[in-house]
Formats: C-alpha cells, sequence, structure tokens
C-alpha cells in the first residue's frame, strides 16, 4: 500500500495537469474518434460472437445441438423461416445479452477444459444444461419465443383445436409460460423424470 | 512388360464377367403400390402431406383397432429420456390434458402382470397408433365392419 499510493498520486497528478503539447481540439477529436472505434469495434466483436457460424465453430455445438436442430421446423419449412442459435439463446435487449455475454464466460471455460468435449460427456450433461436453458426462458417468461411468436397476434381459427384450447386457457391467462409446454422443440431431450408435465 | 501384364488381363476379364452377366444389369424391379421401374431410373416420389389435424376421434372399424391418432405428431420424441404422447395421455395426464388415457390393457406385461405404469413393450406409441393423411387409399378395400355384416345377414334371412 505504500508503494503503490506515490504511484497513483503521480498519475492522478498527470490527469490533473492540463495539457502541454497536445491542443483541446486534438484530444477532444481524438478521444471522439477513438471512441467511436473503440465502440465499434466492441460492437463489432460482440455481434460475431451472436451468429450461428461462431456457435458451431466448436464441435461440441455442431456435432450435438445444431445437428438436432436440423430435423426439426426451426431449421427447416415451407416459408424458409428460420431460428438461429442466438434468435433462441441470447436475448435481444442489450442489457440481457450483455448480462448474458458475462455468464457465457463460463461456457469458455467449459470450451478450454473439454466439459462436453465427447458425446458421452455431453450427454451426461444434457439434462443439467436444458435445466438452465428453461429457467432462463421460465424467468423471462419465454422472452426468446415471443419475440416471434406474440400471443396477440395468435390467429386460434388458425390453430388446431386442440391447440387453441390449451394457449386460451393457460398461456392467454398468464398461468403458463412457452416453455412449459413446448420443451425439446428446438433439440432432443433429456433424461425427462421427475419434469413436470412429464 | 511384365507390369503392365495385369491391365490388359483386367481389360480382357471384365469383358467376359460383363457380357457372361446371367442376369439383365439395369434390372426391373416388381410394380408395387407405386411402379418399381429399373435400377437406372429414377421416379419422383409423391408428395408428402400434411398429418390430418382435426382432433376429432375417428371411428374404429373393429373393437381391436388400435385409435388411430387424430392430431399432428412431427417429432414427437419416444425414446429412453421420454415419451412425448405419454405426457398428455398417461394416467397422470390425463385430467389436466383431457386427453383420453390409454387404456389399462397398456399395463400389462407379456405375462399378464399388471404393471403400474405402461408396460415396456407398449411403449412405443406409434408401433400401432399411426397419424393419418388425406390422401386417396393406393390399395383398394372393401372391409365391412361388424354391424353391416349382421345388419346383411339379418335382412337377406327376411328376404327368404
Amino acid at each position: 500500500m505504500k508503494r503503490i499510493l506515490p504511484f497513483l498520486k503521480r498519475y492522478w497528478g498527470v490527469l490533473r495537469r492540463p495539457s502541454v503539447h497536445y491542443s483541446l481540439g486534438a484530444l477532444t477529436l481524438g478521444g471522439f474518434i477513438a471512441g467511436i472505434i473503440f465502440w465499434g469495434g466492441f460492437n463489432t466483436a460482440l455481434e460475431a460472437t451472436n451468429t450461428e457460424a461462431f456457435c458451431i465453430s466448436c464441435h461440441e455445438m455442431e456435432n450435438n445441438v445444431y445437428m438436432e436442430i436440423k430435423e426439426t421446423i426451426h431449421y427447416s419449412n415451407r416459408s424458409g423461416v428460420r431460428a438461429t442459435c442466438p434468435d433462441c439463446h441470447v436475448p435481444h435487449e442489450w442489457t440481457d445479452k450483455i448480462a448474458r455475454k458475462m455468464q457465457a464466460s463460463k461456457e469458455v471455460w467449459g470450451k478450454i477444459f473439454g466439459t462436453i468435449n465427447t458425446r458421452e460427456k455431453f450427454l451426461e450433461k444434457r439434462r443439467e444444461l436444458a435445466e438452465h436453458e428453461w429457467a432462463r426462458l421460465k424467468a423471462n417468461d419465454s422472452l426468446e419465443c415471443r419475440n416471434c411468436h406474440d400471443y396477440e397476434y395468435m390467429d386460434f381459427t388458425r390453430q388446431s383445436p386442440r391447440a387453441a384450447k390449451f394457449h386460451s386457457r393457460s398461456l392467454g391467462t398468464g398461468e403458463a409460460t412457452c416453455i412449459d409446454c413446448h420443451k425439446g422443440i428446438a433439440h432432443r431431450l433429456p433424461d425427462m423424470r421427475g419434469v413436470p408435465g412429464w | 512388360m511384365k507390369r503392365l501384364l495385369p491391365l490388359p488381363l483386367l481389360l480382357v476379364l471384365g469383358f467376359a464377367i460383363a457380357a457372361d452377366a446371367p442376369y439383365p444389369l439395369d434390372a426391373p424391379a416388381p410394380d408395387g403400390r407405386r411402379p418399381g421401374g429399373t435400377l437406372t431410373e429414377e421416379f419422383t416420389p409423391p408428395p408428402l402431406r400434411d398429418e390430418e389435424n382435426k382432433d376429432l376421434r375417428r371411428e374404429r372399424n373393429y373393437p381391436e383397432q388400435p385409435p388411430t391418432i387424430p392430431h399432428a405428431v412431427r417429432n414427437y420424441q419416444i425414446d429412453i429420456n421420454g415419451n412425448r404422447c405419454l405426457a398428455c395421455h398417461s394416467r397422470e395426464a390425463s385430467a389436466r390434458t383431457q386427453a383420453p388415457m390409454i387404456s389399462i390393457t397398456h399395463f400389462n406385461d407379456r405375462d399378464g402382470q399388471t404393471l403400474g405404469t405402461v408396460s415396456p413393450r407398449r411403449y412405443f406409441c406409434m408401433q400401432c397408433h399411426v397419424p393419418q393423411h388425406d390422401v386417396e387409399p393406393l390399395v383398394g378395400n372393401d372391409f365391412k365392419d361388424i354391424d353391416t355384416l349382421l345388419y346383411h345377414e339379418s335382412t337377406s334371412e327376411e328376404d327368404e
């Protein structure tokens, strides 16, 4: 502490002293441009990690979950509108997105130490991983589903009678959220013993 | 020269095999419900139809017929991890979902022992229960159900 304090004091002095060599204009303009570059760079890098290509650059994602979504309606359907990984797994709002990205540092840890680097390890951990996603979607009221599937615009006459009944009875009243019933719509399910509704 | 010997040998042998094949190389396949064609022919398969999804129970043609599924079941997972059908049709879920409960016969194992839940041999629903498609039947059928037969018999007796 004794050695750090004078060090800090010196830098505080440098920061407080007016610039000698550079004009105010150069400093503000330089700061502005540097700000744009840094912020732009940060956001570009952030968005680069928010693409499917980035997700499946790891074999853990490509060989397991990506292969599974390929069979589902969220990948291949008559109109060609599809959901990519971040559409469902990363919040679209900026603050939530940053929060999720910070959580994802654990996934980097997992990648480095190979927590799910074989099919067997993945299957063993699958229930835990699935439960994280169910809990996340339950907590935010299935926000990522609702980014596309909005209850307000559901046409019950175009749904099967069964679907219309359930949606009006459970979803409309707020009694349940999408993930309560629609588990395993994009990936295969883990062992479902003890999961409510299964 | 010695190294080149296998080449003409192969050529001659190849011709001999090709010429002597006792069967047509482009063999025709039998015509089944669709034309069989030959090995090299390729037909466009008929378009896939959506499963009928009206949620209306269908009549059984005979009492033991496994009821057909009146709704879409695309991508339903039925494996060691879970059974999507039972998520609604099991005893515990049927009140919540108002789906018909699977019959108690599904609880019997092959020794006639009644188990507490669905027996492993009846676990794979779609081995017997199948969804239906709104298409013309490929094969004709003049099956008459028992009521029609009995009615026919009684009326023909009266005629005599």
